[in-house]
């Protein structure tokens, strides 16, 4: 079972109904007990990182998930402010965040671009990985963000994309992935990414 | 690069969808559900949903049809009509939409717009605003006025002004909605999807008028509009041919604009 969590300002359900699609098994997860039984998480997100850090913290999720994903190193995937969190802290909101991958989170160069990015762009993948099987050397995925990750290492990058600057749109770091783009939100490709995602938790046996 | 978005557009009374001429005259085509599983084969980019009669008959939005859509639609997905408060938004987020169109709800309490900015993120809130061309006035200096409750009630003012406000109070984007072009098939507001792409620094969807690709090719050479919204071209009996997404994207290419390019088999 892949267990997405769900709080409040999260699109949790468009990424289940995206697992669902794909027959895999997933259910929301709104409390830490219910991620003892995932064999894999997705950490989902709209909004802003200091209202993601807020719920976490007021969910009681942040122990739980540090047991299951940094401790058992069960599969983990971060999703739009569910990838930025994972770094040691954002701009927006002046905010700590979990500290999983080294690195920072700022806002897009106003001056350059329209803030937020929105729509389609290309994601040019650096290195292999399970999570990109079948996949091209780049693909069209969604984005939706104002802030973007500097990793501090760039072993971790796991792709590439240009909106004004170039930023950092997919990393990976031990059992851990994430992406800026929303993959529930990009078509066909962007099931691909899930249905390895889920393949990399056991699959519809996960 | 960024590439432009083509945007199908549903107006749905009690689960149908109609298309409309000028905001009257509504003729039903098919079902809400149908259509967004046939138009997220045909690899559109993204869809809205507007619950036209949501708002005119004082009723909560129907959010049956927003989950059917919802389980067949991975693309983005923006509903509108008929919300009123933070709840309502709620609702419709958890009914599986990404983002929230509001439009005469956020002239009589333009807060609606800082709040939902506040509580979703500014990525969730779309200001839509119906605008109609005017006398050039000193209170309406673009020539452009915002009419509301379905293009019925006009309330004086400036296009322009409304969505730099709209901007300053949290928007994420900002849909521009001609109603002298929409459903004339005759092609967009360029002069208005203009100016207001122009003054704001969010992204901005040029909406109402586009009968072939042309049109779609015209808004995105001539304007800095980031969207286009597409809805007869695709679907509608009452224009001469309708064309697939990927028509339209056929043409956007051949005239050099950037577009997710289509896939040959968008199966997983």
């Amino acid at each position: 079972m892949i267990g997405i969590i769900d709080y409040k300002a999260g699109n949790a359900p468009s990424v289940l109904n995206a697992l669902h699609r794909l027959g895999v098994p997933s259910s929301l997860v709104s409390s830490p007990d219910g991620l003892r039984a995932a064999a894999g998480i997705i950490l989902p997100g709209v909004g802003s990182a200091k209202a993601t850090m807020d719920s976490l913290k007021d969910m009681g999720f942040i122990d739980a998930l540090e047991e299951r994903v940094l401790k058992q190193g069960i599969p983990f995937l971060g999703i739009c402010v569910g990838f930025q969190v994972l770094f040691e802290h954002s701009d927006e909101g002046d905010v700590d965040c979990l500290g999983w991958m080294p690195g920072e989170v700022k806002k897009y160069p106003e001056d350059m671009v329209r803030v937020p990015q929105m729509g389609w762009n290309e994601v040019k993948f650096v290195r292999r990985h399970a999570i990109l099987s079948s996949l091209n050397d780049s693909e069209f995925f969604y984005f939706v963000n104002s802030y973007y990750v500097i990793p501090r290492d760039e072993n971790i990058v796991l792709a590439k994309t240009r909106y004004g600057i170039e930023f950092c749109s997919m990393a990976a770091y031990k059992n851990m992935c994430a992406a800026q783009f929303h993959v529930e939100k990009s078509g066909a490709v962007g099931l691909k990414v899930l249905r390895n995602f889920a393949w990399m938790a056991g699959g519809k046996h996960c | 690069m960024l590439t432009k978005r083509l945007i199908a557009c549903f107006d749905v009374k009690e689960g149908m969808v109609t298309k409309a001429h000028k905001f009257q005259n509504n003729i039903d085509i098919d079902t809400a559900e149908n259509i967004a599983r046939r138009i997220y084969r045909d690899q559109i980019d993204e869809v809205i949903f507007y619950d036209i009669t949501a708002s005119s008959e004082k009723r909560k939005i129907d959010l049956g049809t927003v989950k059917r859509v919802a389980a067949h639609v991975f693309v983005p997905f923006t509903v509108g009509g008929g919300i009123k408060n933070l709840n309502d938004m709620y609702d419709v987020l958890k009914a599986g939409a990404e983002k929230i169109s509001i439009d005469s709800m956020a002239v009589r309490n333009p807060g609606i717009i800082r709040e939902g900015a506040a509580a979703f993120g500014r990525q969730c809130i779309v200001l839509s605003m119906q605008v109609k061309r005017v006398a050039k006035t000193p209170r309406i200096p673009s020539g452009y006025e915002i009419a509301i409750d379905g293009a019925r009630v006009f309330t004086g003012m400036d296009a322009v002004e409304w969505a730099k406000r709209g901007e300053d109070l949290g928007a994420g984007e900002i849909c521009v909605n001609s109603i002298d072009r929409d459903g004339t098939h005759s092609g967009y507001d360029i002069e208005i999807t203009s100016l207001i792409s122009d003054n704001v620094n969010i992204p901005v969807i040029a909406s109402g008028g586009a009968g072939n690709p042309g049109h779609v090719a015209e808004v995105f050479l001539k304007t800095g509009a980031s969207a286009a919204i597409i809805s007869s071209m695709l679907y509608s009996p009452a224009i001469g041919r309708n064309y697939s997404v990927k028509e339209v994207k056929e043409k956007l290419m051949e005239c050099g604009i950037p577009v997710r390019p289509w896939i040959q088999d968008y199966s997983v």
